[in-house]
This record gives structure tokens, sequence and C-alpha cells, in this order.
């Protein structure tokens, strides 16, 4: 979508539609592994064909997210890389969660907590990949037990991980206003970009 | 696998909630006397039959274990280990299968609900209608016991003929054991004449000779008396402290519920910091 001159462009569409991939294939991944993760929540089975479609399903769900995602760190990886603003950010991040974000430090095209979600995101799929691997009886039934039981709890606790900084990451778009279509339209508007990432703004306005 | 009443089930995977268990059967277990072992797979052949089992026929791998491993269709295999011990070599055989334990790791590790149950006589068994083939058990079991069928991709072991115990038959293998070397009983009855058997062979001169119910796992409802059950190893790897491991415990134990509040936990807050802070409004830009 081209921009309208009020907007500016965050996201072209490959890096939106490749977003929405790894959007879709996590609910497929998180909904059918929760299944498995506590009774409570096996009825998800329910979702994917039962029990044993689930535990067939599951693994390529995941392998396909973390395909997905390689795609998309390779564009942003640089724009994520933690600096000393980021630290100061971090620093005064309780005034942020109180919605006071006047005194935040100048943020470029990502914040510290948005760098942190990404990178909490991409060790939590890493790992999940190659523990997954660790029990993935189908296409590795001769791997040592004890792989597969450190396998198992780690795949447990990056699971838990990527759900929580997911559920943070989706809080976010939900509570700074005008951040979602940065995904759905690929554009925001200018007073969105000035107030929430005014170096970014700058640098994209600069000599217009 | 058994036509076992519901009513029996004392434990069962994936569950929450306690199964009906108001009914209390007398807890039972197979003693296997390693000392009258010769070896001869007659257990082996029963158990094929009466499960109506056929394994494929494998290959030599130049001892006497045939097949060489515990399979899908081989529930119980007689493993022979040459070992030396004080400048004589014995021959120590072990008939291996699942222990059911008191404490059955497979059954922890389970996520399917009702896959894996534990009867109040101390048999557990798993239900292939409900496994749905994840390999959990494998996972779970100190004993190193289930296999996955390559051909349905559900778990199997030996059931302790569920279906003979529940019409008040005796396992099989018992049946058919020529020496006497594998007898079923009361849990109490068996630990007695184990003890007893010990006792005798430590008259004979095995010092060490005793009987094999591990705590670890809370006990077990198959129980070996061990010429060496100091070392257990000895008998083609038997663990001499089996547990379930810490890992499996971890990854299923208090660590679970916890970490699901954690996750319901997260999206709760986000509703009410919501609520309460309220969201960061768009601005109009600011031009300079």
């Amino acid at each position: 979508m081209k921009p309208s001159s009020n907007d500016l462009q965050r996201y072209d569409d490959s890096t939106r539609m490749n977003h929405w991939a790894i959007a879709l294939l996590f609910f497929a991944a998180a909904l059918s592994g929760l299944a498995f993760f506590h009774p409570s929540m096996y009825f998800f089975t329910n979702l994917f064909g039962g029990g044993a479609w689930t535990r067939i399903l599951h693994p390529y769900f995941g392998v396909l997210m973390f395909l997905a995602f390689l795609g998309i760190y390779v564009k942003l990886w640089r724009d994520n890389v933690l600096n000393d603003t980021d630290r100061e950010w971090m620093g005064k991040a309780g005034e942020m969660f109180a919605g006071n974000k006047d005194n935040m430090p100048p943020v470029g095209k990502y914040n510290a907590g948005q760098k942190l979600v990404f990178w909490s995101m991409t060790i939590s799929l890493v790992v999940l990949t190659v523990t997954g691997i660790l029990f993935w009886h189908a296409w590795f039934p001769d791997l040592p037990i004890l792989a597969r039981r450190i396998g198992v709890v780690l795949h447990a606790l990056s699971a838990v991980v990527l759900v929580l900084t997911v559920i943070v990451h989706i809080y976010a778009s939900i509570w700074v206003k005008g951040t979602t279509r940065a995904m759905t339209r690929g554009t925001v508007s200018r007073g969105w970009a000035q107030s929430n990432h005014p170096l970014w703004y700058r640098d994209m306005t600069q000599g217009k | 696998m058994s036509m076992q009443s519901s009513l029996d089930i004392v434990a069962r995977s994936a569950t929450t909630t306690p199964s009906a268990s108001v009914r209390q059967a007398v807890e039972v277990a197979k003693l296997i006397d390693e000392s009258k072992c010769i070896g001869c797979k007659a257990c082996q052949v029963a158990c094929a039959q009466w499960n109506e089992l056929s394994d494929e026929i494998g290959h030599t791998v130049g001892v006497y274990d045939n097949p060489a491993d515990l399979t899908d269709e081989s529930w119980t295999l007689m493993r022979f280990a040459e070992v030396e011990t004080q400048n004589a070599l014995e021959w120590l055989i072990r008939k291996d299968g699942c222990m059911h334990c008191a404490d059955p790791g497979c059954l922890k590790a389970c996520p399917s609900p009702g896959a894996i149950v534990q009867y109040s006589n101390g048999i557990v068994d798993f239900k292939q209608e409900s496994c749905i083939g994840c390999g959990n058990c494998v996972t779970g079991c100190p004993f190193d016991i289930p296999r996955i069928s390559q051909k349905d991709n559900k778990a199997y072991k030996c059931t302790l003929c569920s279906d003979r115990v529940t019409v008040g038959l005796e396992p099989a293998c018992v049946k058919t054991c020529p020496t006497g070397a594998i007898v079923f009983g009361k849990k109490e009855d068996m630990v007695a004449y184990g003890n007893k058997r010990a006792g005798e062979l430590k008259e004979r001169g095995f010092q060490q000779a005793g009987l094999y119910n591990p705590a670890g796992v809370g006990g077990t409802h198959v129980m070996y008396v061990l010429k060496h059950a100091d070392t257990p190893e000895k008998y083609s790897g038997l663990p001499s402290n089996p547990t379930i491991s810490p890992l499996v415990s971890l990854w299923k134990g208090a660590a679970k519920p916890l970490a699901v509040a954690a996750m319901v936990g997260a999206v709760v807050a986000g509703f009410f910091h919501y609520m309460k802070v309220g969201p960061i409004a768009e601005k109009e830009e600011e031009k300079s």
C-alpha cells in the first residue's frame, strides 16, 4: 500500500506478510503445544482433529514458524541491537508502564522493550526448535533418553517464555494506539512516529 | 487392553482430579527368582502366544538375547549377561519387562488423559485407544520399557496380563515357567517369599542376595530375587536406585500449574493495566 502524504511507511509488504505467517503459525503451534502442556488445556486437541493429529501436526507448525521467523530475523536484527540509550530506557521502564512516557529517552525505530521482545522471541524459538527435535519421535526415535528428558524440560520452559513474550507483544500493540496499522497496512501516522519513535521520525523525514 | 472395571483405577494419566477409587483390590506382584531361571525363554513364548503377538524374526547379534531388545511386539525379553565375579564367570539371566512401578514415570509423563492407568491392584496399563503416539512414556520410564509401534504409533509394553489377572488367573509367563522361577500372588506374600528365597541363597554362599523392590519408584509390582542384589547393574543394566528422573519431575511437577498461572496471569495483568492506566493515545504531528 502506498503511503499517503501524512503517513510514514514502517513495514513493506513482504515484511508484513512474513509477520502474519509467523503469527498464524505461532497460534497453531502454541495451541497444539499447550494441549500437551497441561491437562487443563488438552481440549485444544479438538481444534486439530484429536490427540494423535495434534501430536503429528505440532512439530511441523513449529518448524515452519522457525523458518518463517528466519526471514524476519534477517530483515530486522540490525535494528534491534541494544545500545546505551536502551539501557537508560529500561531504567525508566516503570514510568512507561505508569503511562508517563514524556520522561522516556528519545527512541529510534525500536525502543528497548521492543528489542527485548525481538531477542526473547529469537532465543526461545531457537531453543524450541533444537529441543523439539530431541523428542520428535516420528523422525528421531532413537535419540538417548537423557537427551529427550533435557529436551522436554527446555522445550516447555522456552515455550512459556515465548507465550509470555507474545502476550507482551500483542498487548503493547493494543496499548499504544496507532501501532497495529504498522503491520495491518504498513504505515503509521507522522504524529505516532514523532511521539513514540522520534529519532526514527527524524530519519524518515529528513530532507523531505 | 484389559477388561478391568474403571472402578479399579487409582491413577490416570493427564488427569488432575481423583479417579474412582472407592474399591480397593488386593495388591498383586510377580516375583522373578533369577537364581532359578534357566534362560529357556518359555516366558517369551507364552507372552507372545497369550497376547497374540508375532514379532519379526530378527537376527543373531552374537548373544543369546533374541530379539535383541524389547519391541512393541515383544513385551518381555530374557537378557543374558556374562559377568566376571571373584575369579568366576557367571551367566546372569534376567527377564526384562515392565516393572509396574507404584510411582510410574510413564503415567506421570503421558499428556493424554487416560492413555495410561494404574489399577488398584498395582498393574500399570496402556490404553492404546487413547494413546497419541508422542513417546513421552519412553521419556518418563526409569527402566526404558515402553516401545512405540512403527505400524500404528501406539505405545506397548507388558500388561502383567491384566486381562488374566482380573479373572483370577496368573500372568501367562508365570503359568508357563517350567522351573518356578516366576511366581505370582499378593504383593505382601511375594515380598515375604522373595526375602525367604534371598535368605536361602545367602546360606548357600551368595552373601549379597536380596529382593529387588526399589523404593525410589515406590516399590514395584514386578520384583526380582537377585544373587547380586548389591550390584543389580550386573544384570544387563538393571538400575540400582531407579527413580523418576528429576528432569521429568521438574517438567511434569509443580512448575506446570505455575506456568499456566503465569500465562493466564499475564493476560489478566494486561487487561487490568489497560483499565487502570489506559492507552497511550496517538498524537497529532507537531510541526517544528
